[in-house]
């Protein structure tokens, strides 16, 4: 089971990949349209690769609740 | 008699004259044209203005007839795609078959709303193996402007109309199939519906979304591997016109060389069933493939369904 740490790390990496952001402005504190600016469907596209990478599945109905990087990694965590 | 095979001779295709810009929409609903560039990846679409479903279809069937070599006389079957016609009876088939000549051919609509070309295509292909016909019109064409709600502004900056049409025969004995194997399915959802009376297309955008990244390349990949043919030899890649942000990340995660991909949204919109023959066809009318290279198509959208498969470039 990943800790908060590394699910924090492999989300960086996701973002990097689909939506270009840089990994170093990635914490958990970070809220992924405002700060990160990932629009609706990067969201989606982070969402499956979170999924596959971490092996939990993320109800279409809870992505409209995971506002910061911070609210991913604990439905992670509680879900992988 | 039946066949080995199916081989496309030939495509046509029709889009109306009136261009529609992403500034046109701001004039009538809250959006802007980087924000459509930027979710969907479209700068302009045509909408038809007195055309219906069967005028376009027939312009590009004749089109793609005209291209064949073959004559309306040698037609045996018409399928045309559609979830759009308001016209039930006689259905677009029938119209189409009257308007080129067309006489004593099998006709029939189909409706697997942006899946339906390859649906089509499939059932031709079959038809043909099985001796049940042995040229055919296999046509897809939308007038999806008359079934959009024009104050939506998740859908209207989407959606578009026109035809594309391909002539597919039986391959002589000997001849390799130019029509490779099917892969289809569904998966029943209403995240795609155009329901009731006026009907109107209504999307769970980001739902369709997330089903289309995670199926569309699964559904590609199979269709490859039924050809035997590697993604990175595909002289084209033709997915359903559905939206960029779909299409070109479907490209990357099969490995298909980016630069045979057809982005034929950005200038056309989404046409559903007409949008992989449309673009297929503008693709072959600026040379971009070579005759005889193999072509990935792959269809996804309303029901939810799919289906794909490789052809052969005429």
């Amino acid at each position: 089971m990943a800790t908060r740490e590394e699910v924090v790390t492999g989300l960086a990496e996701i973002l990097e990949e689909v939506a270009g952001v840089n990994p170093d402005d990635v914490s958990e504190e970070k809220s992924f349209t405002e700060d990160l600016d990932v629009d609706s469907l990067s969201m989606v596209e982070v969402v499956v690769a979170a999924e596959e990478k971490f092996g939990a599945k993320i109800p279409d109905d809870e992505v409209q609740n995971l506002k910061t990087v911070g609210d991913a990694v604990s439905f992670i965590v509680a879900n992988s | 008699m039946s066949a080995n095979g199916s081989k496309i001779l030939a495509f046509g295709h029709y889009q109306p004259s009136r261009v529609v810009t992403n500034d046109d929409l701001a004039q009538m609903v809250d959006t802007n044209d980087e924000w459509i560039q930027s979710r969907v990846g479209i700068k302009e679409r045509r909408i038809a203005d007195t055309e219906t479903v069967a005028d376009m279809a027939g312009f590009a069937a004749e089109k793609a007839l005209a291209a064949s070599g073959l004559t309306a006389a040698d037609i045996d079957l018409v399928i045309v795609a559609t979830c759009s016609s308001i016209d039930r009876s006689p259905n677009v088939a029938c119209r189409v078959a009257d308007k080129l000549g067309v006489a004593g051919a099998a006709a029939f609509d189909l409706n697997t709303a942006c899946s339906g070309f390859s649906y089509a295509l499939a059932n031709a292909d079959h038809a043909i193996r099985a001796g049940a016909a042995k040229h055919a019109l296999v046509i897809g064409a939308e007038k999806l402007s008359q079934i959009t709600d024009w104050s939506d502004r998740s859908t209207c900056v989407i959606f578009a109309d026109g035809a594309g049409a391909a002539v597919v025969s039986a391959t002589a004995e000997g001849e390799e199939p130019g029509v490779g194997p099917v892969v289809w399915g569904s998966e029943p959802s209403d995240a795609i519906a155009i329901e009731g009376w006026q009907p109107y297309i209504v999307q769970e955008g980001q739902k369709v979304f997330r089903w289309a990244t995670g199926t569309a390349p699964q559904v590609a990949l199979a269709a490859c591997e039924k050809a035997g043919v590697a993604p990175g030899d595909l002289g084209g890649f033709v997915p359903h016109q559905a939206n960029l942000r779909i299409i070109e990340p479907l490209a990357r995660k099969i490995g298909v060389d980016p630069a045979v991909l057809s982005r034929d949204i950005i200038e056309s919109g989404n046409t559903s069933a007409a949008s992989i023959p449309l673009a297929l066809s503008k693709m072959i009318e600026r040379g971009e493939v070579k005759s005889g290279s193999p072509v990935l198509l792959v269809g996804f959208g309303g029901g939810l369904t799919y289906a794909g498969q490789v052809v052969r470039c005429p």
